[in-house]
């Protein structure tokens, strides 16, 4: 019993997080950043930062993940950090030769008031961005909103320094798609097509952290955004935010900037919430009717859920992870029959419960909401000890309570550290609600005929 | 793709040396050929903008005191760097689970204006009569100190109100290397050496210094010593328990493995207990071997000299007949290392030459001038040494060279994979027991599984000169 310690009681617990289940801001930045095209996230700050989010991204992606660090000295913490990012700046730029640097703050140089307005003005002034190249930068201390707030500001950066306002704009969307898997991006992306939508989409990690094995391996992977298109998200006619937390500062700076209109939705994760993302993107094209192909897959999804209904209905889950993926999850346990019984996010977000609370109709009064500080995994495991779950949806930290409670876990979410597929099997769409169905179902099944009696031990679900 | 061809630039050419691997103008004389004449460089701090594959000093204090099992391990500041330290490394523990969970202060905006030693305060008297650790380990991240948080009073205060040794561990990420960190845990543990109760303890009786238990290795070696006749008072830190390091002075010699996280501690204990300490590595058959002839040479014991050498004789063939099975799989092939520490890589060159296999580059984050002395003679005449091994570098080298495996850790393994390049973490995620003897079989089963894969040739080929 690993989590021995764990007892039935909550105590309230002012400032002292156990078992999070959020991570810091700096390493959203870099997720983000390493979704555009031949750009090295910079992390200024101690060089242990840009360590810890490199080895934790590889063990979830399992693919190289380049960085550079400011590499802060003493001197750095008490002379400021300037000198540190300059020399970066034209280290990189001579040595690894990116088209683009994406620097993020840290703790430590924020807390010591680094300018990194006038720390790149001064280094754009100096001539040490060469022609072409860029540098922009999110501001991301530690010790404010999570790794998906980090992510929402160097996507919302992204707009800031590139997004140019258009005379003519095209008929073309803009597509955030939030923090989420290289193949769920492709798979959104794939779905566009087939809705006749042209789009960019910012930022786009699928060929970056997901890329195949070539003759000639790149240091930069073909995928990624290109600055070309950064700027070209001015001239979309429209915008889409896949998911609020992770999106909304884009596009409402994007809208800010050069008047494009938005609209926000939440993650295609599940019948309803693809339903929702599939209109909108219809809607944008201009397309009169969903067209078939896509009307087949969610034919098809609907048909799964109708077929397998009485293996899932009543069964309650807990879930956690960060607030997007947990609205449109929630939503398709609902859907379903499941009863999500438990959600907690280290993440805060205002509107997370009302979001929660929208979706969730008054289907499932007994289902309790954790967020923001203090909201971790000992929290959760409390609850479960009060009263047990079925399942357990969520990320790899999840499976010391998986094993000492004897619940089934599906693994999903940032990060997943000990199980392969999330890189490459979408679970965005409706294709991807049939994988997350088959997940749950077959670890119902797994237990089932681990653990029943030999008498009951079935050939035939 | 630029990284595979030399830099462009003007007066680049001067900058590369032989290796042709420095990328950076700064790191020129971290990197050189093993017979060649020029010291190289080491101990230094990596340059900005590099994509270095080191960590920091709250990395390093970590790695060495987290596996002391009976202790709590608290880190205040942010969340992240309690989030990524949480369970990460194999560092098992018989009986006490606690390392394994993770506890941080959570520093907020509000607490660096007004600063965290409320919460610090908080969160020890909520953590302590609640796990009832033996210890607490107060880890200060980068900006503890900063906001102007008395991190020391605090764990002064909290230990008079629980009575147990609640000890600070100064670790702000930028204020050196990761050996920095070493040498703050190192100060930790001293804080705890000395206050036990040493009777009872034999004269034949050693403390096994800088083995951190990865895949339950400190069990094996903890039985070799036991078998020649050996008390081992305390393994520091794998399986680690305060109790046993508080009484650890004891013992009448301390055995230091990973010489570049411990040896401060074994110095201190020499100085202040007259403790002598001897260096021992446990990678491979000769060394394992080694450790315990040195042993019972420093007693000066017969039978014990005896004991171990019918152990060694035991315990090699068991693993003969396997590795020799294996040689002729591997003879021939060629091996980049790159490892934390300088001591770690001169014992894989050498175990891997025991497998037939040749050593091309050899590199550690955190070597020391007199290590690399010692790495540098024991090459290959052409083998390339370097220090603070850059990913950019690592992908260059593997591009440009014929190699057939890489021994490294977390961040090099898709780079390797991504390059054809088979794997070996020698790291904190190994997945087996590799010192000593069924370790040294275990390795070369690991390194034959991922060099002889067959899904190496399904790759396209490259074009290595």
């Amino acid at each position: 019993m690993l989590l021995r310690h764990t007892t039935d009681e909550a105590t309230r617990r002012t400032a002292l997080t156990v078992n999070p289940a959020k991570t810091c801001q700096p390493i959203g930045a870099m997720y983000a950043a390493l979704g555009v095209h031949r750009c090295l996230p910079h992390s200024h700050g101690s060089q242990g930062c840009c360590s810890y989010h490199r080895s934790q991204l590889t063990r979830h992606y399992k693919e190289p993940v380049m960085a550079a660090t400011s590499s802060f000295t003493e001197g750095s913490a008490v002379f400021g950090g300037q000198s540190n990012l300059l020399q970066a700046i034209d280290t990189i730029f001579a040595t690894y030769e990116p088209d683009v640097i994406a620097v993020h703050t840290t703790c430590l140089s924020e807390t010591i008031g680094d300018d990194l307005v006038q720390i790149v003005a001064k280094a754009r002034t100096e001539g040490r961005i060469p022609e072409g190249k860029d540098v922009f930068f999110a501001n991301t201390p530690s010790y404010q909103g999570s790794h998906i707030t980090g992510f929402a500001k160097m996507v919302k950066s992204m707009v800031d320094h590139f997004a140019q306002p258009s005379e003519r704009p095209a008929p073309r969307l803009a597509l955030f798609p939030g923090w989420v898997e290289p193949a769920d991006m492709r798979e959104m992306r794939r779905l566009a097509a087939l809705l006749g939508q042209d789009v960019i989409m910012a930022p786009d990690t699928s060929g970056v952290l997901d890329a195949g094995m070539e003759a000639e391996p790149s240091f930069y992977p073909a995928g990624g955004t290109t600055m070309a298109e950064l700027r070209a998200l001015g001239s979309c006619r429209a915008s889409l935010a896949s998911g609020p937390s992770a999106s909304s500062l884009a596009v409402q700076a994007l809208e800010g900037k050069t008047g494009t209109r938005y609209e926000t939705v939440e993650l295609p994760i599940g019948l309803s919430a693809t339903d929702r993302w599939i209109e909108a993107l219809r809607r944008a094209s201009g397309m009169p009717d969903v067209p078939a192909h896509v009307r087949w897959e969610r034919a098809r999804l609907v048909d799964m859920l109708c077929d397998m209904q009485q293996y899932l209905y009543g069964r309650s889950v807990a879930l956690w992870g960060d607030p997007d993926q947990l609205v449109s999850l929630v939503e398709f346990c609902i859907d379903m029959g499941m009863r999500p019984r438990y959600v907690v996010t280290g993440s805060s977000s205002r509107s997370f419960e009302e979001r929660l609370a929208a979706v969730v109709a008054g289907r499932c009064p007994e289902m309790r909401v954790a967020s923001g500080h203090t909201a971790d995994m000992l929290l959760l495991h409390q609850w479960i000890k009060q009263a047990k779950v079925d399942l357990l949806i969520g990320g790899t930290h999840g499976k010391y309570i998986a094993r000492d409670e004897s619940i089934p876990l599906v693994r999903h979410g940032f990060p997943i550290l000990d199980r392969v597929g999330h890189q490459y099997f979408p679970t965005v769409g409706y294709a991807g609600g049939m994988r997350l169905v088959e997940q749950i179902l077959n670890a119902f099944l797994e237990v089932k005929d681990a653990t029943c009696p030999e008498e009951s031990f079935e050939l035939v679900m | 793709m630029s990284l595979l061809r030399p830099p462009n630039r003007a007066g680049a050419a001067a900058a590369v040396p032989r290796s042709g691997l420095a990328l950076l103008e700064e790191r020129r004389r971290q990197i050189v050929v093993a017979h060649e004449a020029g010291a190289i460089e080491c101990d230094r701090k990596s340059a900005a903008g590099g994509v270095s594959q080191r960590a920091c000093v709250f990395c390093g204090s970590r790695v060495v005191l987290y596996p002391v099992a009976d202790a709590l391990h608290l880190v205040h500041g942010p969340i992240g760097c309690a989030a990524y330290t949480w369970d990460i490394r194999g560092a098992l523990s018989s009986g006490p689970q606690l390392h394994r969970l993770s506890f941080s202060t959570d520093l907020r905006e509000r607490e660096v204006i007004y600063g965290g030693e409320a919460s610090l305060a908080h969160a020890l008297d909520t953590l302590i009569p609640a796990h009832k650790p033996q210890a607490a380990f107060v880890y200060a991240t980068c900006i503890v100190g900063l906001i102007g948080d008395d991190v020391e009073a605090v764990c002064r205060r909290a230990s008079e109100t629980h009575g147990i040794p609640v000890i600070p561990v100064s670790a702000p990420g930028f204020a050196g290397t990761k050996k920095t960190g070493y040498a703050a845990a190192c100060d930790a543990l001293a804080r705890l050496v000395g206050t036990g109760d040493t009777a009872g303890i034999s004269p034949l009786s050693i403390n096994v210094l800088g083995e951190f238990n990865l895949a339950g290795e400190a069990w094996e070696i903890r039985r070799w010593y036991e078998t020649i006749g050996l008390q081992v008072v305390a393994t520091i830190t794998g399986d680690g328990r305060v109790n046993d390091i508080r009484r650890c002075h004891g013992a009448a010699l301390n055995i230091v493995q990973c010489s570049g996280s411990m040896t401060r501690l074994a110095q201190h204990m020499k100085e202040r207990y007259g403790i002598p300490f001897i260096h021992v590595s446990y990678v491979g058959l000769e060394d394992t071997a080694e450790a315990l002839y040195a042993v019972a040479r420093h007693f000066g014991d017969e039978p014990m000299l005896a004991r171990a050498r019918d152990l060694v004789r035991a315990e090699t063939a068991a693993v003969l007949p396997e590795l020799r099975r294996l040689k002729p799989r591997l003879r021939g092939k060629t091996a980049a290392i790159y490892a934390g520490g300088a001591f770690k890589a001169i014992s894989l060159v050498r175990s891997l030459r025991a497998l037939g296999m040749r050593t091309v580059l050899a590199g550690s984050q955190t070597g020391s001038p007199d290590d690399y002395v010692e790495l540098r003679r024991l090459c290959d005449p052409d083998t390339i040494i370097v220090d603070d091994l850059t990913a950019p570098e690592l992908v260059r080298f593997l591009s440009t060279h014929r190699c057939d495996l890489l021994v490294g850790g977390v961040k090099e393994r898709p780079v390797a994979y991504k390059l054809g390049v088979a794997f070996c973490d020698h790291n904190h995620e190994r997945k087996h027991a590799l010192n000593g003897f069924a370790g040294m079989a275990a390795f070369a089963r690991e390194v034959d599984a991922s060099v002889n894969s067959p899904v190496w040739s399904l790759i396209p080929r490259r074009n290595i000169p």
